[in-house]
């Protein structure tokens, strides 16, 4: 839950990259690392294993100006998408104010993705959250893999196995490259914030 | 969420009975890894900000553990270093109260001190 402080007038607020493994996660933060360097005040913490996946999380805060008088301050987290991984999957999870569930578009990791995202509703379970209930977006990740000629999902396929039922708004992108790693990030803090606004007044 | 009489008694609960005892640096956070209140001796600087997510990542590892273990938690949680030390407390199911210290001042001290603190600041946080 997003933390607001009424002495210090600020809001913390959680973001966090949600996928199977080697999806782009980390990638989306790093993107976003470099591209608003100026305006970051810290350095990227990544806690990744020796051969850089990660292990417990990413976390990357940055301000994103004032509301309502309210210092905002947005804090990025990935999770580590190993299967292997799901106890601190889990624990990133905790007070959670929005997700990103980053897919990854090539065919052969269609199921990867569907399991994924059942563990995340599974996941939220523990912290009685519903994923239905929310602010989420869907990114469909490497879709500069079909110019190599690796078969891709379509579009439609994605949408249909993963965002038929929670109808989120959904981006295709190219994280490595930064295609629409911004607009995705963009959309869930507009959909996270007005999803805490009730708690501002 | 708390309210400005809750957030002035905190801080001054952590100022009178850890900041002015000689601990270095107090973080009093959620267990998501927001800060709540923060407080140093003046001399000491440190990102709070990933120090508050690292540290809410670590207590809730070292939770799970102890969990696995059939323990229902592990009640010292503590990091030893040659010059700072830190002490981990949980204060309720939802925050924790991070205290660093130097070697000028001795565990046993930092241990009393914080479970005073952390008995004062769930009274406050009882009054609604």
């Amino acid at each position: 839950m997003a933390l607001i402080n009424v002495k210090t007038k600020e809001v913390q607020i959680k973001i966090v990259y949600y996928g199977p493994g080697r999806g782009g996660k980390t990638t989306n933060l790093e993107y976003i690392n470099k591209k608003y360097r100026d305006q970051i005040k810290t350095e990227m913490v990544s806690l990744k294993t020796q051969d850089d996946r990660t292990l417990f999380f990413d976390f990357l805060p940055f301000d994103v100006g004032q509301i309502k008088g309210f210092d905002i301050t947005i804090q990025l987290y990935t999770v580590p998408g190993q299967v292997k991984y799901n106890a601190t999957r889990r624990l990133v999870l905790r007070g959670v104010d929005g997700i990103v569930f980053v897919a990854d578009v090539q065919k052969e990791q269609r199921r990867k993705n569907i399991e994924s995202l059942n563990q995340l509703y599974e996941n939220l379970e523990t912290y009685s959250i519903d994923l239905f209930k929310m602010p989420i977006v869907m990114q469909y990740n490497k879709t500069d893999l079909k110019n190599s000629g690796i078969e891709i999902l379509p579009t439609q396929v994605l949408q249909k196995d993963l965002n038929s039922v929670l109808r989120a708004p959904a981006f295709e992108a190219s994280a490595l490259s930064g295609g629409n790693v911004i607009p995705t990030l963009k959309k869930i803090i507009s959909l996270t914030l007005s999803s805490i606004q009730d708690q501002l007044f | 969420m708390f309210n400005q009489t809750q957030l002035d008694a905190i801080d001054t609960a952590i100022l009178t009975n850890l900041i002015e005892s000689g601990l270095e640096y107090v973080i009093f956070m959620d267990m998501a890894g927001n800060t709540i209140a923060k407080h140093n001796n003046g001399k000491t600087h440190l990102d709070s900000t990933a120090f508050a997510a690292l540290a809410a990542g670590n207590f809730a590892a070292v939770d799970a553990m102890a969990k696995l273990v059939g323990e229902s938690e592990f009640s010292l949680l503590f990091h030893k270093g040659e010059k700072s030390s830190i002490h981990f407390s949980k204060v309720n199911e939802d925050t924790l109260l991070i205290s660093m210290f130097n070697k000028d001042i001795s565990l046993g001290l930092v241990r009393l001190k914080v479970a005073e603190t952390v008995k004062e600041i769930n009274h406050i946080l009882a009054d609604k």
